[in-house]
């Protein structure tokens, strides 16, 4: 029996809310992989939904714009045969926890089953869970965390490289407002891989330190040692900030290209949450070469957010 | 069969060794061999766990008997069951390994026990699910009474007198439990 399979035996999933990697253990993120496992062939199927959320509702509260990680999370929920409602609200400031909690208790009022937050403060979901009874996943809270993004990236990692464990992998970019690269490092080193965040002095702060990861401020120094990099998307919004360099100096120490692959492992993976600033952080040769997994995620991610809404759905309707 | 009176319970427990399992099995394959329809593709689909164990055996068998099967899968049904929302954090989804159309195969279906046929229901709705197969035929080791859904097996190694109904019945085998024996108990 493989260890993959004895671990899942033993194991059980007590969780309701998955708020972050942070407070999970290693089991409990392999178990999610493993879980994920099994629903990466309902999208092959004739019929692409299996019965497992039937009756019940999904709610997509996004108070931030998001395009793919909401279709994802839609589609995931329906390929569990559960509805879903989309709940847009944007709001204005960060700071109006009252009209969030309202929000929410008249979404539950409704009789909703889960609820899929992002909100650009951090916290809000955790916020949220204690103030609501149904289930709360975080798709992404201010520059906290992401967890389903760091899933679904090692998911993809190893699916191709068959471990995480003993793994370099580089994340590369704007670490310090990163929700992404934060819930990456949480995950990857319990998995027991070793994390280089990489970037310019002003957006990877040397207290990272503290997240048990190695600081580079040269890409091309770590190039040749990487099993895996993740090129975190340039936020525009920060490139007229004067934290950040012009976008030709970012790109030219900081971005992927052609010339950079040459001098890395041959098997180097290459990653990217997504949407891509094609010619900034990656360039389209590299995006769309052999290396890259970018599509890979996507497809990924609906298997981990499928996975994610079972388990949390399952841990609920066990404890009431 | 033999009886075991089990060690401090007081327990009545009865048990089928590993002779008696196997013309349970033989008998089994033997209804099998005769009256599956010829034809069409023939698929053998086991429910984990331990009826993906038996559909191997069983395919040997029917080889034996000159029974060509065309195809050999495995179904987990946890995404389906009727019962997922009380058993808390137990289930465990695993893998359906069907990696072939099912669509104008004749499916024997197996399980080792036939009990409620909840679990066959289950299992019906997540072959549906894959495709339109010809026809679907059920294939269980033993055959306990206590349905309660309309469901009916085509193929059954051993059927237990209604009596037995509420004991619990157990089906080992030598490849997960290191010997092939049916366990009934109090």
């Amino acid at each position: 029996m493989s260890a993959r399979k004895k671990l899942a035996e033993k194991f059980s999933w007590t969780r309701k809310h998955l708020l972050g990697l942070e407070e999970l253990s290693r089991e409990e993120i392999l178990h999610i992989l493993n879980t994920a496992d099994t629903f990466t062939d309902v999208s092959t199927r004739s019929i692409k939904k299996v019965p497992a959320l039937r009756g019940r509702v999904v709610v997509n509260l996004f108070f931030e714009d998001s395009t793919r990680t909401r279709t994802s999370f839609s589609l995931a929920a329906s390929r569990l045969s559960a509805d879903v409602i989309e709940f847009s609200a944007k709001v204005s400031s960060i700071s109006k926890g009252e009209t969030l909690v309202d929000t929410a208790r008249n979404i539950e009022a409704m009789g909703v089953d889960v609820i899929v937050i992002r909100h650009s403060a951090p916290g809000a979901p955790h916020y949220l869970a204690r103030c609501v009874d149904v289930p709360i996943v975080n798709a992404g809270d201010g520059a906290h965390e992401h967890p389903t993004q760091a899933l679904l990236d090692m998911f993809t990692i190893r699916q191709i490289k068959g471990r995480i464990d003993g793994l370099k992998v580089a994340i590369v970019g704007d670490i310090a407002h990163s929700r992404v690269a934060r819930s990456n490092i949480w995950g990857l080193t319990k998995l027991g891989a070793k994390v280089i965040v990489v970037g310019p002095t002003t957006l990877v702060p040397s207290s990272m330190k503290a997240m048990g990861v190695e600081i580079s401020h040269n890409l091309d120094e770590v190039l040749g040692e990487i099993d895996v990099i993740n090129m975190l998307r340039v936020q525009r919004e920060r490139i007229t900030s004067n934290v950040f360099p012009s976008v030709e100096e970012y790109t030219r120490l900081f971005g992927l290209n052609a010339e950079r692959m040459a001098r890395a492992k041959k098997d180097l993976l290459v990653m990217h949450p997504g949407p891509i600033n094609r010619g900034i952080e990656l360039t389209s040769e590299v995006a769309d070469g052999a290396n890259s997994a970018i599509l890979k995620q996507v497809t990924n991610g609906l298997a981990v957010r499928m996975a994610v809404l079972f388990l949390v759905n399952q841990a609920h309707q066990g404890s009431n | 069969m033999k009886d075991e009176k089990s060690v401090g319970g007081g327990l009545m427990t009865e048990i089928y060794d590993s002779e008696q399992f196997l013309s349970a099995l033989n008998n089994l394959a033997d209804q099998i061999a005769q009256s599956i329809e010829k034809g069409q593709p023939i698929a053998i689909v086991g429910i984990r766990s331990r009826g993906d164990v038996l559909a191997d055996r069983l395919a040997g068998l029917l080889k034996e008997k000159n029974i060509k099967i065309d195809h050999k899968g495995i179904l987990d049904i946890t995404l389906y069951r009727d019962d997922l929302d009380q058993k808390g954090g137990q289930a465990r989804v695993q893998a359906t390994e069907i990696n072939f159309d099912i669509t104008d195969c004749i499916i024997i279906l197996v399980d080792d026990v036939l009990f409620t046929g909840r679990t066959v229901r289950a299992a019906l709705d997540a072959l549906v699910d894959l495709g339109r197969p010809r026809a679907i035929r059920l294939a269980v080791l033993v055959d306990r009474g206590g349905r309660e859904l309309p469901i009916h097996a085509d193929f059954v190694g051993l059927k237990l007198p209604s009596g037995e109904s509420n004991k619990h019945v157990q089906v080992m085998l030598k490849e997960t439990d290191g010997e092939d024996k049916i366990i009934l108990q109090d």
